[in-house]
């Protein structure tokens, strides 16, 4: 039930914070979800929806180091 | 598709599995929070490819299973009335109440729709003036602000037609309960990770204290659920409790504020009773009275229905993680996702749903 997909915004609609609109692609599929709980969300960012709601940023810094040092890891393990 | 993808990459799933292996001396059991979660750690067989010595329990984070059997009642009865549009998210509708569930009530007339957010339903609201469009609220912090923000817009649209049959619950005194309970064996948390998107993680911070355990709050890729069991493993073998966070993409400690806000002003947090589990302290978010004129148990008089839950079902020892699907004589035989006999059959993020759907073979 907790199901979030993640996918792009690439349009925003509405001014007043709670009534903002995006349209968000989700690798091809694009639906319009609500914004009201990002109001710092701009176009091109990276969000995850549920049940219609943008609810959370993905924060691409953070996405990128946790696989950084994964892969560190990984290139670590072959030297040894 | 990108922030997926990755996260289910083979080589880094093999390589966390290592690093898992090479740190596990002695037994631990952790329970996965969110049942999906448990969906991912089942559909991937994650729990096959862990150590012998790991074993993982499928805890209560599935709303459509702990939605005690007279809320599905409720609805029935509500969605029965002459003139009722009565809207669900999809997987409440196959729920058994006492006798029928939603489905069937829908081929005998009932005007009775699958909805993909809260919001959808309100739309109809707007569309049917004539008629009373009724949406079941059921969700854990993750669902409940789109709930929210739904009965705020009705309100400020003074939307009479418009109301909801809500059934919320929260995550942390679910844990607390299983953590207080005698029979208790969980020793480390992978928490759920889109109900921390919301509300954060600092309401962790004292469950970790008080019973020493510690809790990562994890994401839902392979990827994910292995690293998370990993920090926890780390924590457990070093003598350590501390929340942790492995989902640092989506989740902060404050969580999302906004969300949040609204939440409090339109609900009310009150004791709750869960399937399979019973009644849990402060578990439970209701419908506050300043939005009481949208609160479809009172508009429909429904809040006296009570129901007792079926004995044959053990769902509540698998919720505690005291037994394990295949363990029930009733699983796969007279409980079934067609027929389910209780909570964790119903949804397919349920524990027995999923391996049943997944390891039949069992």
């Amino acid at each position: 039930m907790c199901l979030a997909v993640p996918g792009k915004i690439i349009e925003i609609k509405g001014e007043e914070s709670l009534a903002r609109v995006a349209t968000i692609d989700f690798s091809g599929i694009q639906k319009e979800v609500s914004l009201a709980y990002l109001p710092e969300a701009v176009i091109h960012d990276y969000v995850v929806v549920h049940a219609g709601f943008a609810i959370a940023l993905i924060d691409q810094e953070e996405a990128a180091e946790t696989l950084k040092a994964f892969q560190q890891l990984e290139e670590f393990e072959e030297k040894l | 598709m990108k922030f997926v993808d990755e996260y289910r990459a083979p080589l880094l799933a093999k390589q966390l599995l290592k690093n898992i292996d090479a740190i596990t001396s002695q037994p631990w059991t952790i329970m996965e929070v969110c049942g999906g979660q448990t969906h991912s750690i089942i559909k991937h067989g994650i729990d096959q490819l862990l150590p012998d010595k790991i074993n993982l329990i499928h805890g209560p984070g599935c709303p459509v299973c702990v939605t005690p059997l007279e809320y599905i009642d409720k609805a029935l009865a509500i969605a029965q009335q002459p003139n009722v549009i009565f809207c669900s998210f999809g997987d409440m509708l196959r729920v058994p109440a006492s006798h029928q569930d939603l489905l069937s009530i829908k081929a005998q007339g009932a005007d009775i729709r699958t909805v993909y957010s809260p919001l959808d339903a309100l739309k109809l609201a707007q569309e049917n003036p004539n008629k009373e469009v009724v949406f079941f609220g059921v969700g854990f912090e993750t669902t409940a602000p789109t709930v929210a923000l739904t009965l705020y817009q009705a309100k400020q649209q003074n939307l009479k037609n418009f109301s909801v049959l809500a059934c919320h619950v929260r995550v942390p005194p679910v844990m607390q309960a299983l953590l207080s309970a005698e029979d208790n064996s969980v020793q480390g948390f992978l928490g759920a990770g889109h109900v921390c998107t919301i509300m954060g993680y600092h309401e962790y911070l004292p469950l970790s204290e008080q019973y020493k355990i510690p809790i990562v709050i994890t994401g839902f890729e392979p990827v994910d659920i292995l690293q998370g069991l990993y920090l926890c493993i780390q924590q457990l073998e070093s003598g350590q409790h501390s929340v942790e966070n492995q989902y640092t993409r989506l989740v902060t400690q404050q969580g999302n504020q906004p969300a949040q806000q609204l939440l409090q002003q339109v609900f009310t947090t009150v004791d709750q009773k869960w399937r399979g589990l019973g009644e849990i302290a402060q578990s439970g978010l209701a419908i506050s009275n300043e939005y009481a004129d949208w609160n479809a148990e009172q508009r429909f008089a429904v809040s006296d229905i009570n129901t007792q839950e079926p004995e044959n079902c053990r769902s509540g020892s698998i919720l505690k993680g005291l037994s394990k699907p295949h363990d029930c004589p009733e699983f796969g035989k007279n409980c079934t996702p067609d027929h389910p006999l209780g909570a964790t059959m119903v949804s397919s993020e349920g524990a027995c749903a999923a391996y049943y759907h997944y390891r039949a073979h069992v």
